[in-house]
C-alpha cells in the first residue's frame, strides 16, 4: 500500500462530486483527500485526490475513473515534479504568557502566519505541504493542550521547470 | 425559430434514433410524455404491469434485436422500481435509455410528492446518469444519452426529465452530431500489440479461445468461427459467450466456469496459452484466481480498458471491439497444429460429459432435447436459478438458435419479462421463456402483457417445489439445512423438514389455472411421455402466451458444480 495523488479534470456539473466519491467508496478504494475546484474554464473542475493502494488497485482506480464520462482527464501526479500545498488552520486556546512567546517562535521558523489572536488564544494560517502541517499539529498537539485544527486537503500542480517538487 | 414543448422534442427524438417501441408506465410526473405519445402513430408504446418487468422487457428487446431499448416511468416509485433492471442490464452490458418523470425543477428538495434522487440512486449502476437542467438542453441531453447507451461497452442511460421542462416551449432542434470530451470509446484495434499475441498463439502447443458476451454484442459470431476454422484451436466460452459460436461446433467445448464442463474447465487448467476475447473474468468463470489458468500466457481483449488486468492479470492488454480485433487477426493467423492437445480434449469430453445425476423420468435434459430437436430458428431466454445452469449446459445455439440470460446480476424475475420484450422485437421467431417456479413468481403479472400485446411465448415452468440453485448448495455444504427454500410450506408444516413429497399441501398457486385466468393457455406435464404433446399444444396456441409446467423432482443437482472460492479443477463430478 502507497500514498498516490492524482489529478482529475472532471465537468463542472451537478452530481460529478457524487459520482468520484461514490465511485471510492462502491468499490472500497481507499480515498484520503479529495479537494476540487473551477478551473480557468468554468465547465472544468480539477480534484487534487489522495488515496492509498497497492500497484494493481491503482492501475484499475484510474481506468475507472477514465471510464466515468464526466471525467475529461486524469493525471496521475505520484511521481511528477509538481507544487502541491495544503492550507491548514490551527486555533490554540487558553495560552499562557509563556505559551505565546512560544507559538510566535514556532510561527517563525515554520513560516506560518498568525492571522488573529487575543490575549489568551493564537490563530495559524499555514500554507505548507502536507508533511510539513502533519509535523506543526504533531508539535502543537503535544506542547498545548486546547487546539483545533481545521485542512484543507493538498492541491496540486504540474512544476514548470519539471525539477522542483 | 418553431417552438415546441418538451415533449414534442422528446418523440422527435425517439423517432430520429429509429425508436419504434416504448416501454412506458405512466404516472403523474410523465402525463405530458404519454399524451404527446398518444397523438402519433409511429411509435409503439407497451404497458408492463410493473417498472422492474417494463425495463427487463426493454432489455429483451435490447438484447435480441440490438437496438436500444426505451423505458419510461414516472418519479418517485415509478423510477425506484427501475432499479434492479437498469442493474440487470448494466452487468451484461445492454444499451438502454431509462427515461424517469421528476418533480417541476423548483420543488426538487422539497420533498414533493413522487420525488426520489433517481440519478443519485443509481449512480453506481448506470453508465451514464443525468437530469434535465434547462430546456434549451433537452435536445442535446437526449442525442448523448443514445450515444453513450449504445457505443463503446453499451449500457444503461437515465435520463431524468422535470415536468415543468417537458411542457416548456424551446427549440425543435435535435442535434446530428456528438461530442463529449470525456466519452471517447475507441474500437480500433493496436496492430502492434495484435501481432504480439499471435506470435504467442504460434508458440504454443495447447492454446485455447475464451470468448465472453463481448463476441456476442459485437455480432462477431462469423468473423469468431472463421478464426476457429483457419486456426484449428479449440473454444470455450462463458455463460454470456455462449452461442457465439455454434455448440455442435467441431471445436466447441462448452462454458467454463462454477457449472461449465469437465472438459472446458480443465482445458483452462492445462493450456499453455489463453487467448480471451470479450469477457471480464467474472468470479463465476474464473474461481480461485491463483490458480486459473496457472500454466497459461493470457492475451485479452476487450473493449474496456477496465475489463483488463482487474482481475485475472494478463500478459498481452489489446483495447478494441470483439468484432474489430478479429476481422484483424484473420489476417496474421495460420493453421496451427493442434492435433496431439486436441485429443487430450477429447480424452476429457469422453470421461466427463455433460450429463444429469437421474435420466429417469421428467429431467430438464429431456425438456431441452426435445427443444433442441424442435426448433430451429428461436430465441431461449431464462430465469435464475438451476433451470438456467442447464439451459447453458444442454442448449444447442447456431446462428438462428439465440440465448437470452441475466448474466453478472443474476436476477431472478428477468426471464419471462425478457421474453415478451425479444417476442416485441422478433415478432417472426419463435420465444421460449424457460423458468423456475420462484422467478417466475416474481414476475408473473406480466402474463397481462403478454395477453393485452397477443404474444404466444412458450413459457417452459421447470417447478421442483423449491428454490432449486439455493436448495443445491444446501445438500452439498449446509448439511441439507433446507431453510427457507420450499415453495410449498404451509404455515403447519414442520420448519425442518427435508422439503416436498405427494403428502404436502397442494402448490400454490395452480399455475395452469393463473394462466387461463390471464386469459393465456397452461398445460401440466408430470411425465417425459406428455413433452412433445404440450409443445405441440403450446404451438397452437398463436394469440397468448402458454405455460408448460413440467413437475420435477427436487432433488436434481447441477453438476459439476466448482464450490466458490475453490480452484476450477476442483469440480463436484457427481452426488
Amino acid at each position: 500500500m502507497e500514498k498516490r495523488w492524482i489529478s482529475l479534470f472532471v465537468e463542472n456539473d451537478i452530481g460529478v462530486l457524487a459520482k468520484i466519491s461514490g465511485l471510492f467508496a462502491g468499490k472500497a478504494y481507499n480515498l484520503e483527500s479529495l479537494t476540487v475546484g473551477m478551473t480557468e474554464d468554468e465547465t472544468v473542475s480539477r480534484m487534487t485526490i489522495r488515496l492509498k493502494s497497492d500497484d494493481e488497485t491503482f492501475e484499475q482506480i484510474k481506468k475507472q475513473l477514465n471510464r466515468c464520462v464526466e471525467v475529461i482527464k486524469v493525471i496521475d501526479f505520484t511521481n511528477s515534479p509538481i507544487h502541491m500545498k495544503e492550507l491548514l488552520f490551527v486555533k490554540i486556546r487558553k495560552c499562557s504568557k509563556g505559551d505565546m512567546e512560544e507559538l510566535y517562535r514556532i510561527a517563525e521558523v515554520f513560516g506560518v502566519s498568525i492571522i488573529d489572536y487575543d490575549p489568551e488564544s493564537v490563530l495559524m494560517e499555514c500554507v505548507q505541504t502536507e508533511s510539513k502541517n502533519n509535523d506543526l499539529i504533531n508539535l502543537l498537539s503535544s506542547d498545548f493542550k486546547t487546539i483545533e485544527v481545521v485542512r484543507g486537503g493538498s492541491v496540486a500542480i504540474e512544476s514548470i521547470s519539471k525539477t522542483e517538487w | 425559430m418553431k417552438q415546441v414543448r418538451g415533449t414534442s422534442l422528446l418523440v422527435k427524438a425517439l423517432r430520429e434514433e429509429g425508436v419504434d417501441t416504448v416501454f412506458g408506465y405512466p404516472g403523474g410526473l410523465v402525463t405530458d410524455i404519454f399524451d404527446e405519445l398518444y397523438l402519433q402513430d409511429a411509435i409503439k408504446v407497451i404497458l408492463p404491469r410493473h417498472e422492474q418487468a417494463l425495463v427487463h422487457e426493454a432489455d429483451g428487446y435490447a438484447r435480441s434485436t440490438g437496438k436500444v431499448g426505451v423505458c419510461l416511468v414516472t418519479g418517485g416509485p415509478g423510477a425506484t422500481n427501475m432499479v434492479t433492471g437498469i442493474a440487470t442490464a448494466y452487468y451484461d452490458s445492454v444499451p438502454l435509455v431509462c427515461l424517469s418523470g421528476q418533480v417541476t425543477s423548483n420543488l426538487i428538495g422539497d420533498d414533493a410528492f413522487q420525488e426520489a434522487d433517481i440519478i443519485g440512486i443509481t449512480r453506481s449502476i448506470c453508465k451514464y446518469g443525468v437530469i434535465v437542467n434547462e430546456r434549451k438542453n433537452l435536445g442535446k441531453i437526449l442525442k448523448e444519452a443514445f450515444y453513450i447507451a449504445r457505443t463503446g461497452k453499451p449500457g444503461p442511460v437515465l435520463v431524468d426529465l422535470p415536468k415543468n421542462i417537458m411542457v416548456e416551449l424551446g427549440s425543435d432542434d435535435y442535434p446530428e452530431t456528438v461530442n463529449l470530451r470525456g466519452y471517447k470509446p475507441s474500437t480500433k484495434v493496436h496492430i502492434g500489440q495484435l501481432k504480439k499475441a499471435v506470435d504467442l498463439l504460434k508458440a504454443s502447443q495447447k492454446p485455447i479461445f475464451l470468448i465472453g458476451g463481448g463476441v456476442n454484442i459485437a455480432g462477431a459470431s462469423a468473423e469468431l468461427t472463421k478464426l476457429v476454422d483457419l486456426t484449428k484451436i479449440p473454444v470455450v466460452t462463458t455463460m454470456m459467450g455462449k452461442g457465439s459460436i455454434d455448440t455442435k461446433h467441431a471445436y466447441y467445448l462448452g462454458n467454463v466456469g462454477m457449472h461449465g464442463s469437465y472438459a472446458a474447465n480443465m482445458a483452462i487448467t492445462e493450456c499453455d496459452l489463453l487467448f480471451s476475447i470479450g469477457t471480464r473474468f467474472s468470479d463465476r468463470v474464473t474461481s480461485k484466481i491463483s490458480e486459473f489458468a496457472r500454466k497459461a500466457k493470457i492475451v485479452h481483449i476487450d473493449i474496456d480498458t477496465a475489463s483488463i488486468s482487474k482481475n485475472i492479470k494478463v500478459d498481452i492488454p489489446i483495447v478494441a471491439d470483439a468484432k474489430e480485433a478479429i476481422e484483424a487477426m484473420l489476417k496474421y493467423v495460420k493453421e496451427h497444429d493442434t492435433t496431439e492437445w486436441l485429443k487430450q480434449l477429447e480424452t476429457w469430453k469422453a470421461s466427463h460429459p455433460l450429463t444429469m445425476q437421474n435420466n429417469q423420468g421428467l429431467t430438464a435434459k429431456k425438456i431441452l432435447d426435445h427443444i433442441n430437436e424442435t426448433f430451429n430458428d428461436a430465441i431461449i431466454v431464462t430465469d435464475v436459478g438451476q433451470h438456467q445452469m442447464w439451459t447453458t449446459q444442454f442448449l444447442e445455439l447456431n446462428e438462428n438458435m439465440k440465448l437470452l440470460t441475466s448474466g453478472g446480476m443474476g436476477t431472478m424475475g428477468y426471464g419471462f419479462p425478457a421474453a415478451i420484450g425479444a417476442k416485441i422485437g422478433n415478432q417472426e421467431k419463435q420465444i421460449i421463456c424457460i423458468s423456475g417456479d420462484g422467478g417466475m413468481q416474481m414476475n408473473i403479472q406480466e402474463l397481462a402483457t403478454a395477453v393485452a400485446e397477443e404474444l404466444p411465448v412458450i413459457i417452459c415452468l421447470f417447478n421442483n417445489s423449491s428454490l432449486g440453485m439455493v436448495r443445491q448448495v444446501q445438500t452439498l455444504f449446509y448439511e441439507k439445512h433446507y431453510s427457507s427454500v420450499c415453495t410449498r410450506r404451509r404455515k403447519a408444516c414442520d420448519l425442518r423438514c427435508s422439503g416436498s413429497s405427494d403428502q404436502c399441501p397442494v402448490y400454490s398457486p395452480d399455475f395452469v389455472a393463473l394462466a387461463k385466468s390471464y386469459g393465456a393457455e397452461g398445460i401440466r406435464v408430470t411425465s417425459d411421455k406428455e413433452i412433445g404433446t404440450a409443445f405441440e399444444e403450446a404451438l397452437k396456441n398463436t394469440k397468448s402466451p402458454t405455460i408448460i409446467e413440467f413437475i420435477m423432482d427436487k432433488d436434481e443437482l447441477v453438476l459439476p458444480m466448482v464450490q466458490g472460492g475453490k480452484p476450477l479443477y476442483n469440480m463436484i463430478l457427481e452426488y
